[in-house]
């Protein structure tokens, strides 16, 4: 299909003796929902941190879009198309959840060193943003604080902010976790619709979601890919059922 | 959860609609020296110009402390460049403000710069000590200016001309220019903070790795505030040096950094009103009590202990909580 | 002859080091473990200077003066922690700043309200009043010998106690990460309270043995407490190994650099110019350091917290 949106080559990352990325290589291709499965502990937000700068890997190479990004700090990539979500809801909590969403919006936008004119008040930051909102099932919270909301309402705000730096590249880590049936179905909902309008790279726990979503998956075990194909393939793996999918899949 | 007498959004002030303080507070300033002429004597005029002075610093560290979250601990090094380039100038036999003046915004912003590309690579305490650390690198180096007081600090023969016109030596036509300097400061900080700029700002300080990740450069939008507020400090310190025709290494001590952050505090963090009001509240404060005793900061040092602890949010704060209980009662 | 001169220079710049020493180390033990900046931490170091002349001029003997003024440090500083400090770990740094800032300006002016404005002296003990002969033509006075010895035996002695003990050991983890700490069952409220007042027993300690030397003035605690935390940053917060290290060096290069800028600037510029420049860059230095360090490590040299 061509270039790979991300292509990972020979990381590793150690933290002491402890080994978290054990020389691991993967394609994501553009326009793929590719999810990432493994055991606690296998490194899978050590990796996707390693992808979106917050970590430096000590060795290997990362590119996104054909080019090198392995040395550039997080705003960089973010600028290029790399959005991400945290595992543990990263928010401004003091902002309303529209400005919230706007912030991201704005970076899209540009002219962020502009010093006059109110930018709460701007239809073109806060459109795309109430979009974005109601893309997630957040419009009515649109004015709260964004503080004040539960923590599945959070996690959807998390989504909400990536999905507004309209990227190249969304990388999420467990978006479901701790969310609610309900909440779940509305997020594996929203990414169905998503899918193929860029590469989304899933870090999951939950088996349905993910078996349901992803074009491919790939298990991570000790730092290193044991497996990687269609939803298909891995699932009758017998390596995968040995180490990982054995109780999960029951 | 950490707290702090910090609010991060403005509290709602009861019903009063959003530009009724401001509006008041520059109303009450604008009326004073007419109150004055009544009262008799410049005295009230001049003490008003200091508070005023003090002010434009004031709201310049707000954006600092209140709205970045950086907490400066050498503020009073920016005011200092200014009055220093006004003495300095006023050495020379440049008695000008149409060059003293940028003259002065130039090199405390260019110092703000400077000191700002390191400190900035620092967070939490490390920020605030390097901060005094150039504070006092500032002062050591005006102290030892021998030629131009050092210690004892330099006498200014007299105001700065503006083009020529001897507009400053007037004591009443000074006060409506410190009036309206302080006017545009306030004005420039309120639509800075409410712009695209300041919301990067304000996030950078709520969560500073996710407005990194959403693909801003907290760095520069830092530095730039930085930068910023150097400068205002420095039309500040051009202002001090004028009205008290005398400059000194004291105007740039550890202990008025101190003083500024106080300033701050007293009135309520983050909100640029608060600024103005906390710096009148410490300056009227310290007239007030320093008539009674001399030994005024012994009583001044517990209150602000007592602050801290229990008056969250500053004056402002204080204000909002009566008009809350008021409404309700 | 310059090389007496170099070495009487570098046993004060020791003696300096030592003492920033004990006051660095009660400040970044309380900052390391409890997260608070206690910029009160300098009148601490004033009051136990202050105590001894008092407790001098009653008892007429310095060993009594210093264990009483020790005492009474350690329980004005547990006082502190008790009434005041305890109610602010939760708070921002912001907030620890203006209320020691506070506590600052009431004991600066409260001594002058108490002994006056006029700098006040205490006499050292008869047995170390001396100089000694360290080699022909160098004498050295005793009492900074004292003072340095001393410093290097608490030295010694917080190593013990922080590496070899229990109570030490909790100290390293509390700095490392207090709310495991806590989590783990031990009374965290009494381990900071330990740490306190230890802190401020030891900034006490540094103010009376240095009393015979300096003058005792309002307003002595301030310079001493902004190298102290020059001192802490550069070595790191929470580190006593890094408090004493960087305090050994901010002593060396700050006395060093004041007797020694303007022959060191004599050999690049005139002497007029080296003269004027000199002990401005000589001031400057221990923050020109400072910057330099802070700017390669961000968190000082050795910091408690891995970061």
């Amino acid at each position: 299909m061509g270039e790979p949106a991300v292509r990972l080559q020979n990381l590793r990352k150690s933290f002491g003796a402890l080994v978290v990325t054990d020389d691991l290589s993967l394609d994501v291709m553009p326009c793929e929902l590719h999810a990432i499965i493994g055991p606690n502990g296998a490194g899978k937000t050590t990796l996707i941190n390693q992808i979106s700068g917050l970590i430096a890997p000590d060795s290997g190479t990362i590119q996104f879009d054909g080019r090198d990004i392995t040395g550039l700090p997080v705003h960089v990539r973010a600028a290029l198309g790399l959005a991400r979500s945290f595992q543990v809801s990263s928010i401004l909590p003091g902002f309303s959840v529209l400005e919230n969403v706007a912030l991201a919006v704005q970076s899209r936008a540009g002219s962020s060193y502009r010093v006059l004119g109110r930018a709460t008040a701007e239809p073109g930051l806060n459109d795309p943003a109430l979009a974005a909102l109601a893309d997630v099932g957040l419009a009515e919270r649109a004015h709260m604080l964004a503080g004040e909301l539960a923590h599945g309402e959070k996690r959807a705000l998390e989504l909400a902010i990536a999905l507004a730096m309209q990227p190249k590249v969304l990388l999420l880590d467990e978006p479901m976790a701790g969310t609610g049936r309900e909440e779940t179905a509305r997020l594996v909902g929203l990414l169905r619709r998503l899918k193929g309008r860029f590469s989304v790279v899933l870090v999951e726990h939950d088996m349905t979601a993910v078996f349901a979503l992803a074009d491919r998956v790939s298990v991570l075990l000790y730092g290193r890919i044991l497996a990687s194909g269609t939803p298909a393939a891995v699932r009758a793996d017998p390596r995968v059922v040995a180490a990982y999918l054995g109780d999960e899949m029951e | 959860m950490r707290t702090s007498l910090a609010a991060s959004l403005p509290r709602p002030r009861g019903a009063l609609p959003a530009g009724t303080l401001p509006a008041g507070i520059f109303l009450v300033l604008a009326l004073l020296p007419i109150v004055a002429l009544f009262t008799g004597g410049s005295y009230l005029v001049s003490l008003g110009s200091r508070v005023m002075i003090f002010a434009i610093a004031a709201v310049a560290l707000d954006l600092l402390v209140g709205y970045g979250a950086l907490i400066s601990f050498g503020h009073a090094a920016f005011v200092g460049l200014g009055a220093y380039a006004v003495g300095i100038l006023s050495a020379y036999g440049i008695t000008d403000a149409l060059v003293s003046l940028p003259v002065a915004l130039a090199v405390s912003a260019a110092y703000a710069f400077l000191t700002g590309v390191v400190c900035l690579r620092t967070k939490g305490v490390y920020f605030i000590m390097i901060t005094l650390a150039f504070g006092q690198m500032a002062f050591f180096t005006a102290s030892s200016l021998a030629p131009f007081g050092g210690d004892d600090g330099l006498t200014i023969a007299a105001r700065n001309t503006v083009a020529g016109f001897a507009l400053l030596r007037n004591e009443r036509a000074f006060y409506y220019v410190v009036l309206f300097c302080l006017l545009g400061t306030y004005l420039f900080c309120r639509a800075l903070v409410a712009s695209r700029f300041g919301r990067v700002v304000r996030g950078a300080k709520e969560n500073p790795v996710r407005v990194a990740t959403i693909g801003f450069d907290v760095y520069r939008f830092q530095l730039a505030t930085y930068v910023i507020a150097g400068g205002l400090a420095g039309l500040a310190g051009f202002l001090l040096a004028n009205a008290t025709e005398f400059v000194s290494p004291a105007y740039m001590s550890w202990q008025r950094s101190g003083e500024l952050i106080v300033m701050v505090l007293l009135g309520g963090l983050g909100s640029l009103d608060g600024a103005i009001i906390g710096a009148a509240a410490y300056l009227l404060t310290e007239e007030w009590l320093s008539g009674v005793t001399e030994h005024w900061k012994v009583i001044f040092g517990p209150v602000l202990v007592l602050i801290v602890l229990f008056a969250r949010g500053g004056l402002l704060g204080l204000a909002s909580a009566l008009v809350r209980r008021l409404g309700r009662g | 002859m310059p090389s007496s001169l170099l070495v009487v220079q570098i046993l004060n710049g020791l003696q300096l080091g030592v003492l920033l020493f004990l006051i660095a180390a009660g400040l970044t033990l309380v900052f390391g473990v409890m997260d608070f900046i206690n910029l009160a931490h300098g009148v601490q170091y004033m009051l136990g200077a202050y105590l001894a002349v008092a407790f001098y001029s009653l008892t007429s003997s310095f060993l009594a003066a210093l264990v009483l003024a020790l005492a009474a440090t350690l329980v004005f500083g547990l006082l502190l922690e008790f009434a005041i400090f305890r109610h602010l770990y939760d708070r921002d740094h912001l907030d620890h700043v203006i209320a020691t800032f506070g506590i600052i300006l009431f004991l600066n002016h409260g001594v002058k309200l108490v002994w006056g404005a006029a700098p006040l002296s205490l006499p050292m003990p008869e047995l170390f009043s001396g100089s000694v002969k360290l080699a022909d033509g160098l004498l050295y006075p005793v009492w900074r010998l004292v003072v340095i010895a001393c410093g290097l035996l608490v030295a010694v002695l917080l190593y013990v106690l922080v590496a070899h003990t229990r109570i030490g050991m909790l100290v390293r983890a509390g700095a490392n990460n207090a709310a495991m700490v806590s989590a783990l069952g031990v009374n965290i409220r009494r381990l900071f309270m330990i740490v306190f007042g230890f802190g401020a027993m030891l900034a006490g300690f540094a103010g009376i043995m240095i009393a015979p030397i300096l003058s005792v003035e309002p307003g002595m605690g301030d310079t001493v407490l902004i190298l102290a935390f020059v001192v802490i940053v550069i070595g790191g917060i929470g580190s006593i190994r890094g408090a004493f290290l960087a305090a050994l060096l901010i002593g060396l290069v700050d006395t060093l650099g004041r007797s020694f800028s303007v022959d060191i600037l004599r050999l690049v510029m005139g002497p007029s110019p080296a003269r004027t420049v000199g002990p401005a860059i000589a001031s400057m230095l221990i923050y020109l350091l400072m910057a330099v360090v802070l700017y390669i490590r961000p968190s000082g040299l050795f910091p408690a917290k891995g970061r």
